[in-house]
Order: C-alpha cells, then sequence, then structure tokens
C-alpha cells in the first residue's frame, strides 16, 4: 500500500469564469494530519468538496486511496465513499433524524449488521466522539453548535474510515470547546490511524494538532511543516503567520521564533 | 489485498481461557465475528486473556467486539486482561476499552392502547393551543392594522405593492385556466342534467348563479391557499430558521409591522380582485361551452345570465374574499412564525399552514351560507 492517501496533479477548477485553483497539486500522505489555510475565497472548501467528488474540477487528476476517481463506476464509488469519512462546517446533521440516527445512516446504508450490532456501534461512536450517552435520542435543534460537531464527527467516523475530511471543525466554538476538539482529532487520529485533511483558520488548531500545512496561495498550493513556513517569503503567508493573531498562537505553543 | 480474514480461537491453558484474535477485525468482518464470540463459554476458567498477538488490522468496531466480550466475560465473574497488541492498535482498543459498550438505549415501552389515549390527548391540547395562539394573533394584527393608521411611518408601500404583485397579478394565469375550465365543466354536468326535463335553457342559470356565489370565490381561495399562503410560511420560516426575525427585532423592527402587516394587507387586497376575475373566467368557460357545444347563441345566453343572476349573487360571493384572505394569510404567517430551528420544521408547517387555511376557509364558507339563508339574501 502506498504511503500517500490523496495525490492530486494539475487540478484546475473554475465557477463560470472565475479560476480558482489553476494547476494544483497536492500529495496528502497517509497516517498525517494536513492543515489546510488560505484567505476566504481561495477555494479551501472548494478543494475539500471537489476531493470528495461534490465538484467536478475542469481538468486534473486526483487520487484518493490509489484509486483514480475520475474513472470509478458507481460501485467502486461508493466503496470507496466508504472509506472516508467528511465533517461539514455545520456538523450537517439530518435535522429530522435524531443523532443515533444520523450516526446509523452509513452503517444501515454500507453493511449488514443486524440492527441491535448497528444500534451499539452507533452508540459506541456517540460516545467516543465524547457526546454523553442520552444525546442519542436528541434531535439536532435540541444541541449546541459544538455537540452538534462532534455529533456530525461521529457521523464521520461511523464506517471506520480511512481519511477524515473535516471543514473548519472548530469554526464557531469557544476557545475551551475548540481545544477539546482539537485534542479529541488528535487522539482519534491516533488511535483510529486516520488521515485527516483539515480546513481550519483556527491558528491554534494548525499547530495544535497538524503535523503539515497547507496554504492556498495564488490558486496554487504550497506544503510544508509550520517550522518552515514560518521563514517563507510569500507576503501573504508571512502576513498569516506573522500577524498579531498568529504570532499570538505561536506564543502560546511556545516555539517558533519570531525573526 | 485482503490478507486473511478476522478469525477467533480459544484454548484453556493452564486454568487460563486464552481467546487468540486472528486476522482483520473490520468493520466487514463484525458480522461473522460476533456469534463465535458470543458462543464462548468461560468453561470453569477464572481468568480470560484476549491474545491480540495475531491481529492484522482492527478498527474501532473490532475493539469494541473485544470491549463487549470482555464486559460479558467479566459479568460471568471472570478476569479478563487484554494484551499483545501492537502500539497503534493497543491505543485503540484501550480508548475504545476506556469507553465500554455504552447501554443500549432503552425504548419507551407504553401499552399501544395507553399511547393511542395519550396520543388523542395530546392531539386535542395542541389544537386548543393553536386556536387561542391564532386568536392571540389575530388580535396583535388586528391592534396592528389600526397602529398604521395612527402612525403612517408604520406603513410599507413598496413592500404591500411587491406583494400584491406576487399573491395577485402572478396567480392570474393559473386562476383564470382553472376558473374557465370549471365553468365549461359546470355548464356540460349541467346541461346534462337539465335535458331531461327539457330544461336545457338553465343551465345558464346553474352556472351563473353556483359560480357567482360558491365556486368562484371558493376556487380563488383553495388555489391561494395552496400558493401564497404556502409561501408565506416557507419564506418567513426560513428567515426564522437563519434568524433573520430575531435580526429584526434587534434592528427595532417589528416583525409584525415588516413581515405580516403587508402580507395580509396584500392579500386582503388581491384576493377579492382575483375572485372578480375567476368570476368573469368562469362565466366565459360557461358560455364558451354553452355556445359552441350547447347550440346557444351568444344573445340568447346573455338574456338569460341576465334574468338568472342579479348583482345579489355577485355580492354573497365577493364578500366572503377579504374573510377569506384574512384567515390565508394570517394562518400562512402566523405558522412561517413558529418555525424554529430547522429545515424540517420549515416543511411540516408549510404543510400544516396550507391544511389549516383550507379547513379554515371550508369551515367559513358553510359558516356564510348559513348566515346568508338566515338573512334571506
Amino acid at each position: 500500500m502506498s504511503d500517500i492517501a490523496i495525490s492530486i496533479r494539475g487540478l484546475v477548477t473554475r465557477f463560470g469564469r472565475q479560476v480558482v485553483h489553476d494547476g494544483l497539486d497536492l500529495d496528502v500522505r497517509r497516517g498525517e494530519v494536513l492543515g489546510v489555510v488560505g484567505g476566504s475565497g481561495t477555494g479551501k472548501s472548494v478543494l475539500l468538496r471537489t476531493i470528495v467528488g461534490l465538484n467536478h474540477p475542469a481538468a486534473g487528476r486526483i487520487e484518493v486511496l490509489g484509486q483514480d476517481t475520475s474513472g470509478l463506476g458507481q460501485a467502486e464509488w461508493r466503496r470507496l465513499e466508504s472509506r472516508w469519512g467528511v465533517l461539514f462546517q455545520g456538523g450537517a446533521l439530518f435535522s429530522s433524524l435524531s443523532v443515533a440516527e444520523n450516526v446509523l445512516v452509513p452503517l444501515k446504508e454500507h453493511t449488514h449488521l443486524s440492527r441491535r450490532m448497528k444500534a451499539e456501534l452507533a452508540a459506541l461512536k456517540i460516545a467516543m466522539v465524547g457526546l454523553p450517552a442520552d444525546a442519542g435520542g436528541k434531535l439536532p435543534s435540541q444541541l449546541s453548535g459544538g455537540m452538534k460537531k462532534r455529533a456530525g464527527l461521529a457521523r464521520a467516523l461511523a464506517l471506520d474510515p480511512e481519511l477524515l475530511f473535516l471543514d473548519e471543525p472548530t469554526a464557531g466554538l469557544d476557545p475551551i470547546g475548540a481545544a477539546a476538539f482539537d485534542e479529541l482529532i488528535r487522539s482519534l487520529q491516533r488511535s483510529l490511524g486516520l488521515t485527516v485533511f483539515l480546513v481550519t483558520h483556527d491558528l491554534d488548531s494548525l499547530s495544535a494538532i497538524c503535523d503539515r500545512i497547507a496554504v492556498l496561495v495564488d490558486r496554487r498550493i504550497k506544503v510544508d511543516t509550520m517550522e518552515n513556513l514560518l521563514q517563507d517569503a510569500h507576503p501573504w503567508i508571512r502576513e498569516y503567520f506573522h500577524g498579531p493573531r498568529g504570532r499570538a498562537a505561536r506564543h502560546v505553543r511556545g516555539d517558533g521564533s519570531v525573526p | 489485498m485482503e490478507p486473511q480474514p478476522g478469525s477467533v480461537e480459544t484454548r484453556v491453558a493452564e486454568g487460563e481461557l486464552v481467546i487468540a484474535a486472528r486476522g482483520r477485525w473490520t468493520l466487514p468482518a463484525l458480522a461473522g465475528l460476533d456469534p463465535r464470540l458470543a458462543a464462548i463459554r468461560p468453561e470453569g476458567a477464572r481468568r480470560a486473556r484476549f491474545d491480540l498477538s495475531g491481529l492484522a488490522a482492527v478498527d474501532s468496531a473490532g475493539a469494541w467486539l473485544i470491549s463487549r466480550t470482555r464486559d460479558r466475560l467479566q459479568k460471568e465473574g471472570v478476569e479478563v486482561r487484554v494484551e499483545g497488541a501492537g502500539p497503534a492498535q493497543q491505543a485503540l482498543v484501550e480508548k475504545v476499552l476506556a469507553v465500554g459498550v455504552p447501554p443500549p438505549q432503552e425504548h419507551r415501552g407504553h401499552h399501544y392502547l395507553v399511547e393511542i389515549v395519550a396520543g388523542i390527548g395530546e392531539g386535542l391540547i395542541h389544537a386548543l393551543r393553536q386556536t387561542r395562539d391564532l386568536l392571540d394573533f389575530f388580535g396583535a394584527v388586528v391592534i396592528g392594522f389600526f397602529r398604521q393608521f395612527v402612525q403612517p411611518r408604520r406603513l410599507r408601500p413598496i413592500s404591500l405593492i411587491a406583494h400584491v404583485e406576487q399573491t395577485g397579478l402572478n396567480a392570474m394565469p393559473i386562476i383564470g385556466l382553472i376558473s374557465f375550465l370549471i365553468g365549461v365543466v359546470l355548464a356540460y354536468q349541467g346541461y346534462d342534467q337539465l335535458r331531461a326535463f327539457g330544461g336545457q335553457v338553465f343551465t345558464v342559470n346553474l352556472v351563473g348563479i353556483s359560480v357567482l356565489r360558491e365556486m368562484g370565490i371558493l376556487l380563488t381561495a383553495i388555489i391561494v391557499a395552496g400558493r401564497t399562503g404556502s409561501a408565506f410560511t416557507a419564506q418567513i420560516g426560513t428567515m426564522q430558521v437563519n434568524e433573520e426575525v430575531d435580526a429584526l427585532r434587534t434592528l427595532g423592527l417589528d416583525p409584525l409591522d415588516v413581515l405580516v402587516l403587508p402580507r395580509v394587507s396584500a392579500l386582503v387586497i388581491a384576493l377579492p380582485l382575483l375572485t372578480f376575475y375567476a368570476d368573469m373566467a368562469a362565466l366565459l368557460g360557461g358560455g364558451v361551452a354553452c355556445v359552441l357545444l350547447l347550440d346557444m347563441s351568444v344573445s340568447q345566453f346573455l338574456t338569460q345570465l341576465g334574468h338568472a343572476v342579479s348583482m345579489k349573487h355577485f355580492l354573497v360571493g365577493l364578500s366572503k374574499a377579504p374573510i377569506f384572505a384574512l384567515l390565508i394569510a394570517m394562518v400562512g404567517c402566523f405558522e412561517g412564525l413558529r418555525v424554529s430551528g430547522s429545515a424540517e420544521s420549515v416543511g411540516r408547517l408549510t404543510t400544516q399552514s396550507v391544511v389549516e387555511s383550507l379547513f379554515l376557509v371550508i369551515v367559513f364558507d358553510a359558516l356564510f351560507s348559513i348566515l346568508f339563508s338566515f338573512l334571506h339574501i
């Protein structure tokens, strides 16, 4: 098995006349947490949506878990889909279903287990993301924002995926909740051996849990470790990591020498 | 690609039950492994050991099987150890073991008869509350309406006109078409029956009176309830979900003034106009049917129509229009404001809004019929 989980070559994404990505190359290694950052409108979420097949690229080649996504038949695509989990920004829980039923949706769709086993697995996932046991019977509208994200994560993890896509998981959470969520993702990633593709604006998340950071600039992507990106001369990257917030986040962590 | 599938072997060594896990303990293997594990009995051993050294892969579903079996054996008085896994697998297994097997969700177990009775009671209380809230809302709308006259700056003419256009002008094609066809149908059916008595000419009376008194207004109200009442609920409900209604409140704007009154006023203006238009379209339909299909001349039709109907019939029908408009618009806005939280509730309340406004329209139509017959109109 190769050690590259996602490989993108020459990706071009367009909306009408607006070019979002132009010849973008990216490799995500197996078992790493890759943080994706970039200014608003640089196509972070679009990139995520393109990888999971919700957007069709104008050109380029995307390989996920060793399979070229463009040439897949329906059955192969379904099998591939069951190997990744996606957490959308607002949780995207199905509002008419309870939390437990939400987690059951992928299990019902992709497995042939007995009803009791599915229910127990769903309860396990709900407990693993740190939700109280009674949360399973609640409707999404009865949950707080942080709990919705945890529930969304439980649903994304339902099939024990190899790959986890997270779209701004800590946006809208208080700092304590955000830190707890970071910790949760890190511990799940370690214990489940996940590869995580994390779109975020949260500098604390970046420094706390990401192995490498991908920066979307000039319709391309630049991947490196935090330490090397700090030395980067690109004006946007300098502004991002050396701006007041970037400095503060690194300061708290206690590393990163400010030049 | 797939190495050995998940399997399990047990042996008893030195008074210890050894459960050796082999192969891939992952989600696809779960259904096969579960009965095997469920069949494991302590067989006199007081200690048991999960040997995970033969494990090729494990995910949280596999770890959960281990956790589940451990809990069951421990309940039977057996001491269980889990060991031999690689560091990454050990971390996962330990995490799942720490979570434990969560207690299954208990079902609300009531007798079905109790549930039926409880359901009826709940429904009744809900209906009564709903009626009270709707009356409350009606009061608020009336007060808001009069407040607009005292403080004309609360009026929103542009919004009002836009809503008249949406609810009135844009509804004209569909209402025109349906009314015309109903006119044709009435003429046909009436003609068929009346011919038996040699009273074909009274088809015109039948069409004229039923259209002007009942069919015109009722059809219009039903179409408008489906088309506009539902739109009101969906519009206001979506705004409610997006917290736009709350935003209005914090900006010092009363949602009643901004959202409800323009819609209610617009429909009270538009529905009588639409009713008049529907009446004319239906009479035209009836006329066309009489002339083209039933061999009546145009002048014959018009003369007979003049004899058959009077201003009274027309006004009886038209007088109901503002009341129905008020009912439809009020229910639509009321249900929209009751939306909370989710997209699902927008859908549910939109349906409810249409059903409720249709119900109220028919009930009030019946009340009007009784009233008019008392007054000999």
